[in-house]
């Protein structure tokens, strides 16, 4: 068998240098203040920003159930296609992403403003009276749309890369068995397609409560979530970067938190899925 | 069913591309707006090539994408070789590192380089935020992909392959090259193109990584965003989709021409 | 064949693996030119032993001698011996051609030499005109002859190969253990052959070593190891028998069954309790009346060109082989000659094969795993 340990070594310590150290500084900026002292002044000043992370907790949970609800089927509709129709599918799904990110949320203030296209289509099939427009800009919803629109393909993949892995037969079995789509549905192709749901999960909860950039954009300046908080801290003038490493330490550990609420829920969900 | 499934999937995928179309054809627009059309014209195709604020960030993007891709395509593929040969209470330590990018939200990520990069600078003078700093930060996160793309390759080999290269003479390396890599050089590329794409399109790592000196067109449009974003960004936007569309339309041209093994697992 | 002269010798072999004795102690001469079968059942350590010869695994202690020199320091690279693997460890993006000529690339081989072997080598193996082939073209026999041709071609002194044929089907198998054991005559080099199919050791090799839980339970020409068994594992391991408790009186007369037999073996302590062999197809079965030993006739199944009939006495189940139909609850009579019967010291194994109380074909297939995984993977480890 081929073995070498020492291939390993160059990435221990990239990784050791670049992601373990630089958390371990991230703990002693969030414990100490502007001389290096210790202090868990910083901890305590957290408590003003409980509603920041409470708001962004909720906007992220909304839109990773959306996510979750509109992936599924489309997942599913995937991973039974034929070859190459799946191979086009997929990339269908995956294209997106190489449209650079700020611009794609960039391209949704044309359509939400108030002389965007949505209202001006409603202006035209006459829902709306001329000079009449929905807010649909600077809203939590626009927020949440953002979210789900960016993040929808990293809940699409880990799904379909479970699903293509059911086999048709499996699903057949439990007709023949008896089950009606949903029973199929819910006994079979859900508790199969856990995994992918899971990381799915995590993969649009995490970068959908740490985001700053759809908020900055869709949701105008009142809404503040907590990435904004974080980015204040460390970005411009009235920069503190001991508040702003606590407060991704929270961020870090509510995160973990939520994850492991998560894994633990979908656990007990197994049994009784149908 | 079947036509219900597939306005569904109509549905959604206009949802996906409604704001790229938008933005595409606003490119040809003769005006500023972006909501209002002025007519045809290539004016901000022309305005893009003298726009030495966005080409010097393309620039920027496009050689740290592929030095990142090269440098984190090395370590990484060493990387899944190595974890595969330790112990398993090594190999879990290492892949908990691996991880913590993974599943760190990015701004976490971001901040923590940049904590590393300040106080590196403050104590020794060296490592000022720039285009150096952006390059190592890229690096970084790139190299979980590609470990995360090489170790299934690696696991599906036949572990007998190298051993009869060696068996027929080859020394250890030679046998790697030989009759190892060609093996996994499917994980490779596709964790070397994650990489990339993941390079090219980061934003929220290179916000807080790079310097005024250095940076990146994501970094460069956000610093628009709050200013005004100029139209010459979505021509750009256009040409670069453009690029990705036609090389990936080749992709699978080539694949179509060389799938006997792939009809035959299909049929 | 004895006569030839030494040219692998393993001395003391010591291998472990996670606190497990893989091989204790083993010894074994290998001379040139011989047809060689390690045989045994799945973790018995004939794989590690092989992979110590091709210098894939380090024994814990011990030495192997090539041509007399120690070639404990030697990598695989260097040896002149050659694999061929399991299921085969053909390079997949290569084809046939470049498959049979890869260690002649590596050594820097001319281009007008190498075709002249690949084309040798490929007629060698039948396979004439496939030089262009795609691996994942071929058929399961198709690619295990690539893989005797890429061994091969490489002018090996020994051939190790590991299961072979292990991935056939049993058609197969049997024209390709001829065309092997063809091949190696025609070549006259030595082959170290490794299976846990004993009718495959029994055809095809000049010397079976019987090997179970890390040592070598007899070594010895196939006729020896089938006629006269060591223990009662390669009694049972080899065949089928009926292996019974006995005392040895004196030489030649053992009593058991509470009957006293004459029989051919000697050098036994005064009274000294053995185990007895009696091969199912050695047995004439008479009338009742006339038989040494009575018994009842408990289950027959036709096999094609025998019965194999399961008979009872006292308790006790006999496997008989017979050509003649004795239904179920016929009570039958046994006549045993005293070359029909063979004496084995008592050894670890006795005790534990020889009654056909539980037998079922089967039973039989379960136990049989068709491939040594586990203790491939158990010799990984040490490295």
């Amino acid at each position: 068998m081929m073995r070498s340990k020492t291939a390993a070594a160059p990435f221990a310590l990239w990784m050791t240098l670049f992601t373990v150290i630089p958390l371990g500084i991230v703990l002693w900026f969030a414990f100490t203040d502007e001389q290096g002292q210790f202090t868990l002044s910083n901890l305590s000043s957290i408590g003003e920003y409980a509603g920041t992370f409470g708001l962004s907790i909720f906007l992220g949970a909304i839109a990773t159930v959306i996510c979750l609800v509109l992936a599924f089927p489309l997942a599913f509709t995937i991973s039974r296609a034929k070859g190459r129709k799946q191979q086009t599918m997929v990339m269908i799904i995956m294209l997106p992403m190489w449209m650079n990110f700020l611009l794609r949320t960039y391209a949704w203030m044309s359509l939400l403003e108030n002389n965007g296209f949505i209202n001006q289509f409603l202006r035209v099939i006459g829902v709306l009276a001329d000079g009449q427009s929905v807010s649909l800009i600077n809203t939590n919803g626009a927020i949440v749309l953002g979210m789900v629109y960016n993040f929808l393909p990293f809940m699409v993949l880990p799904l379909y890369s479970v699903m293509v892995k059911i086999d048709n037969s499996v699903i057949e079995a439990a007709q023949d068995l008896g089950s009606n789509v949903f029973q199929v549905f819910g006994r079979v192709v859900l508790p199969l397609s856990l995994p992918g749901m899971l990381s799915g999960i995590t993969m649009v909860f995490v970068p959908a409560v740490s985001t700053f950039v759809i908020t900055k954009l869709l949701g105008g300046s009142k809404t503040l979530m907590i990435g904004d908080a974080i980015e204040t801290m460390f970005i411009g003038q009235g920069a503190n970067y001991h508040v702003g490493a606590t407060l991704s330490l929270v961020l870090m550990v509510l995160i973990l938190v939520c994850m492991a609420i998560t894994g633990m829920v979908d656990k007990e969900g197994e049994g009784d899925a149908a | 069913m079947k036509t219900l499934s597939r306005v569904y999937n109509g549905i959604i995928f206009a949802f996906l591309y409604a704001p790229i179309l938008v933005l595409i054809i606003f490119s040809f627009n003769d005006s500023k707006s972006r909501v209002v059309w002025n007519g045809f014209s290539l004016r901000w195709y022309e305005a893009l090539f003298q726009n030495d604020e966005i080409l010097s960030a393309l620039w920027v993007t496009l050689s740290i994408a592929i030095v990142a891709t090269i440098v984190s395509t090395i370590i990484g593929t060493a990387a899944a070789i190595g974890i595969r040969s330790v112990n398993s209470k090594l190999r879990r330590v290492l892949l908990a590192f691996n991880n913590l990018p993974m599943v760190n939200p990015e701004i976490v990520t971001g901040i923590a380089l940049m904590l590393l990069f300040v106080f590196i600078y403050r104590t020794t003078g060296l490592l000022q935020p720039g285009y150096f700093t952006l390059l190592l930060s890229h690096i970084t996160f790139c190299i979980p992909y590609v470990v995360l793309q090489v170790m299934p390759k690696l696991r599906q080999l036949d572990p007998h392959l190298y051993e009869a290269a060696v068996d027929l003479g080859c020394r250890p390396f030679t046998a790697f090259i030989r009759a190892v890599l060609p093996q996994i050089m499917p994980g490779i590329i596709t964790g070397a193109l994650m990489a990339f794409t993941m390079s090219l399109d980061d934003f929220v790592i290179s916000l807080f990584t790079s310097g005024e000196s250095a940076q990146n067109l994501s970094v460069t449009i956000y610093a628009m965003v709050k200013r005004r974003v100029t139209p010459e960004i979505n021509t750009l936007s256009t040409l670069m989709f453009g690029a990705v569309l036609i090389m990936l339309i080749l992709v699978n041209v080539m694949q179509i021409r060389s799938a006997p093994k792939d009809k035959r697992r299909s049929s | 064949m004895q006569t030839t002269k030494e040219i692998i010798k393993l001395k003391d072999i010591t291998v472990s693996s996670d606190g497990e004795q893989v091989l204790s102690g083993l010894d074994l001469n290998i001379s040139d030119g011989e047809f060689v079968t390690l045989l045994g059942p799945s973790g018995c350590g004939k794989t590690t032993t092989l992979r110590i010869i091709g210098g894939f695994v380090t024994p814990d202690s011990g030495s192997v001698f090539f041509d007399g020199k120690d070639m404990a320091k030697l990598p695989p690279y260097k040896r002149p011996v050659n694999t061929i693997f399991q299921r085969y460890a053909l390079f997949p993006h290569l084809n046939v051609q470049d498959n049979v000529a890869f260690g002649m690339r590596v050594q820097g081989k001319k281009k007008t030499e190498i075709r002249e072997t690949v084309d040798r080598m490929l007629k060698l193996v039948n396979l004439v005109g496939f030089n262009e082939r795609r691996i994942d073209t071929l058929s399961g026999g198709q690619q295990q002859r690539v893989a005797i041709a890429r061994a091969l071609a490489n002018n090996p002194r020994v051939l190790l190969l590991d299961e072979p044929l292990a991935a056939l089907d049993l058609k197969l198998r049997k024209d390709m253990q001829a065309e092997l054991k063809n091949i190696q005559k025609s070549l006259g080099i030595t082959f170290i052959y490794v299976t846990h199919d004993q009718e495959e050791a029994l055809s095809m090799s000049d010397t079976v070593v019987v090997m179970d839980a890390g040592r070598i339970q007899q070594i010895g020409t196939p006729q020896d190891i089938y006629n006269e068994p060591k223990n009662a594992f390669v009694a049972d391991f080899i065949g089928e028998s009926n292996i019974l408790d006995g005392i040895m009186h004196e030489d030649y007369l053992v009593e058991f069954f509470g009957r006293k037999f004459p029989c051919l073996d000697t050098g036994f302590d005064k009274d000294e309790p053995v185990d007895v062999v009696i091969r199912p197809e050695d047995i004439d079965i008479v009338p009742a009346n006339q038989g040494h030993l009575t018994g009842t006739v408990t289950a027959v199944t036709f096999k094609g060109v025998h019965f194999e009939t399961i008979v009872d006495f006292k308790g006790f189940k006999w496997m008989i082989q017979t050509t003649d139909y004795y239904p179920v609850d016929s009570i039958i009579g046994i006549v045993l000659n005293p070359e029909d019967i063979h004496i084995m010291k008592k050894s670890e194994y006795s005790d534990m094969f020889g009654d056909y109380s539980s037998y079922s074909d089967e039973f039989d297939e379960l136990g049989n795993p068709e491939v040594d995984l586990t203790e491939d993977t158990a010799a990984e480890v040490e490295e």
